[in-house]
């Protein structure tokens, strides 16, 4: 107990204003980005949902995959980079009011893209839609944050950079490079808002998914890893499993990433030697991420009966397994025969949901649940039964939303392909369509149990952060008497 | 354990070890991305590619607007199924004048790559304004509002003139005489002749949605759609032919 109180005097300050507001936007932007999933996942089922012009699919799916990516992963990260980089290194934030502009400024990128989504301001680049005027501020932004990360880690009372901050500085810094490289354009008008990117045809395909692929990499793999990395020791408490493995398949990881774009372009115009290389490099990129699955799991070993007790372990286990299933789905898929079948179907949308629920939206979960009674210094959370009632609904709707894609898009080009006894094309297009109705519904469904769960999150954190705390809920007094 | 013994030094040195994460992911980048750019050897020499004219752009940046590619690709595989359905393999130079490329990743609907006079014009009419009145299973949402707006065609000079910027070869007379162009191409029977003179005889000129009160978002979103995939002649395509440095479609 004297060590626990010597510490304590010793910790600097810091600076988790910054922490709480970055918490408060993961959580704001996840339920606007999940109910705009729900409304477009509805719209392919009842087409009459669509308002034109602005509530057009075309228009809401950027809406969708922007808010869930940059506006929650994206405000997850700050949270999580910003409270870990202070603990892991001794130092407040660096940059004094730095960080806050970030805050403020990473959500004016957020809102004036989304913005501009409805109105049909876009680059029509997947994942890189804002336009010129947006991507220059996010540069600013971005330099700021990198700033803050890298002045803080400079300033640390620590010898060693701790393992998380290694994924943090991967993302934060390749994230700038992917983004610089992808939004080389030629604004129309000095004060309008279309450009033209410079380059075209194979050579923007190309960069596009170079670009597009380690948003994934980068964005939605190393961040969250870093996440990863201090929250799951810190939840269970016992230290990371395998330094030297780490170090292994954190090198390997960055390294091998870069290449896998080309696998979104297989049988396309782009030359054979780089499809050929892009499918190498993800079929190689299995084993790095495996290295990571390993390093997280296996960290509980010694604890593993904390999965019991302790829903928010739950939370961060699922989301490792998913990463485990997606990052082996992913090298299956980009092996060009199956990405033949696969490609342009629903199959991709169930693979990149398994990730994106499962593991970036369920190790993100954890950490919210992990880090939102100590900002607002709670001694817990007002309800575990909530937190395992949330894990379960949610749970359950990715089951339904992957176990309906899976069948959906194997249908879907299995169908695509089917000749009649003359060798004719059995199927129209629209035949096609019409049979993925089902499977349409089921997504949705799913989509709702995962937007329920979150709700019932809200519901926790509102009545925690007001200082309330549920009826049958054990103190962690109790709970400490009851193991003594 | 000397060389992760070595790790120690990226660990307790963070402007080493961000230099190199920098090396450690450029290197993938450049070797896939930089031998694309010697283009004799990426894009194969074909004839009839040209650049769109402006009532095409104008109708390809109602295309990016409104998200098209969220559901439809461009980019046919030389699978045995996607030819039958969709018609031949599309080819890098069918896309060099692409600014941003539409290959697109999935396929809600149909892929459109080689979708220009496949309908008319009357159907494009019909299908964009309520899709369920031709196609009665049809999920596409719908885009009558195309109808009641006009194309902004007032600057698409500087439209032309942004894109001749990326590299797109238009000449200074084709910038200067954009936005006639662009009305004349959505006139019955209006004088042609210089806008064929100056983007070849193959130009789709009529009144694609029918209204003659003005030029709308759907006469120029169907000039785009009437022409896309049309252009290259097969005829004279070499498909075994190796692409040469004399490739007649550098851009």
């Amino acid at each position: 107990m004297s060590t626990e109180a010597a510490y304590s005097a010793a910790r600097p300050s810091y600076n988790d204003d910054v922490v709480r507001l970055f918490t408060l936007a993961t959580i704001f932007w996840g339920i606007a980005g999940f109910v705009v999933g729900l409304l477009i996942a509805l719209q392919l089922a009842f087409p009459q949902l669509n308002l034109e012009p602005w509530l057009n699919f075309g228009r809401l799916r950027p809406l969708h995959t922007s808010a869930v990516i940059f506006a929650f992963g994206g405000n997850a990260l700050f949270a999580a980079a910003y409270y870990i980089v202070q603990r892991t290194c001794q130092a407040r934030l660096w940059g004094g009011w730095l960080p806050t502009f970030t805050f403020w400024g990473y959500q004016a990128v957020i809102v004036m893209a989304g913005v501009g989504y409805l109105f049909g301001i876009t680059q029509g680049k997947e994942y890189a839609e804002p336009e010129w005027y947006v991507d220059i501020w996010l540069t600013v932004v971005w330099v700021a944050y990198l700033l803050v990360f890298m002045g803080t880690i400079f300033k640390r009372k620590e010898k060693h950079i701790y393992v998380a901050n290694w994924f943090f500085m991967a993302f934060i810094i390749t994230v700038a490079v992917l983004h610089l490289g992808n939004n080389i354009n030629i604004p129309v008008e000095l004060f309008g808002t279309k450009s033209y990117p410079i380059v075209s045809g194979v050579q923007g395909a190309m960069i596009q998914w170079w670009y597009g692929h380690n948003a994934v990499g980068f964005f939605l793999t190393a961040g969250f890893l870093g996440m990863m990395y201090y929250f799951v020791p810190k939840q269970a408490e016992r230290p990371i499993y395998s330094y030297r493995l780490s170090i292994l398949h954190f090198w390997s990881l960055i390294f091998i990433y870069i290449w896998a774009g080309p696998h979104h372009l297989h049988y396309t115009a782009l030359p054979d030697w780089a499809q050929t290389l892009g499918m190498t490099f993800s079929v190689m990129l299995w084993m790095p991420s495996w290295g990571g699955m390993i390093n997280g799991i296996m960290t509980l070993s010694g604890a593993w009966h904390k999965l019991r007790q302790d829903p928010i372990i739950m939370f961060m286990v699922i989301a490792i397994s998913f990463y485990g299933m997606s990052t082996f789905e992913g090298p299956l898929m980009s092996i060009k025969e199956v990405n033949a079948l696969s490609h342009y179907t629903d199959w991709t949308i169930g693979h990149v949901h398994s990730g994106a629920l499962g593991w970036v939206g369920f190790i993100t979960f954890g950490m919210l649940y992990y880090l939102v009674p100590r900002l607002w210094n709670r001694t817990q959370m007002y309800s575990t039964k909530l937190i395992w009632t949330h894990l379960w609904v949610a749970t359950l709707g990715i089951v339904l939303y992957v176990a309906a894609m899976w069948p959906a898009g194997i249908l879907q080009g299995l169908d695509w392909r089917t000749y009649d006894e003359m060798g004719f094309l059995k199927y129209s297009f629209v035949e096609t369509v019409l049979a993925l109705h089902p499977y349409y519904l089921i997504r949705a469904a799913g989509g709702l149990l995962f937007v329920l769960g979150s709700l019932i999150m809200v519901y926790n954190f509102w009545r925690t952060i007001r200082g309330d705390l549920a009826a049958d809920e054990p103190t962690v007094a109790q709970l400490k008497g009851a193991v003594a | 354990m000397s060389i992760l013994g070595r790790h120690k030094f990226f660990e307790r040195n963070s402007i080493y070890m961000l230099i190199g994460i920098i090396v450690t992911v450029l290197i993938g980048g450049i070797v896939e991305i930089v031998p694309l750019f010697r283009m004799e050897t990426v894009i194969e020499p074909v004839k009839g590619v040209r650049p769109y004219t402006p009532l095409e752009l104008a109708g390809f940046n109602i295309y990016v607007r409104e998200g098209c590619y969220n559901c439809h690709s461009q980019q046919i595989r030389p699978l045995r199924d996607e030819v039958a359905r969709y018609g031949h393999y599309s080819l890098a130079a069918e896309s060099m004048y692409d600014h941003p490329f539409q290959w697109g990743s999935k396929r809600t609907g149909p892929d459109l790559s080689r979708v220009g006079g496949k309908y008319s014009d009357a159907w494009h009419v019909a299908h964009m304004s309520d899709p369920r009145s031709v196609v009665p299973e049809s999920i596409m949402p719908t885009y009558s509002f195309l109808n009641r707006q006009a194309a902004d065609l007032r600057r698409i000079d500087k439209h032309l003139k942004a894109l001749r910027l990326a590299g797109v070869p238009y000449s200074d007379e084709q910038i200067k005489e954009a936005y006639n162009d662009a009305v004349t191409q959505a006139t019955d029977g209006a004088d042609a002749a210089g806008l064929l003179a100056r983007y070849g005889d193959k130009i789709n000129v009529r009144n694609f949605d029918g209204n003659p009160k003005m030029v709308s978002e759907m006469d120029a979103l169907i000039a785009y759609m009437q022409v896309l995939g049309t252009m290259v002649d097969f005829t004279s395509y070499d498909q075994t032919a190796l692409p040469t440095k004399t490739a007649e479609a550098q851009p």
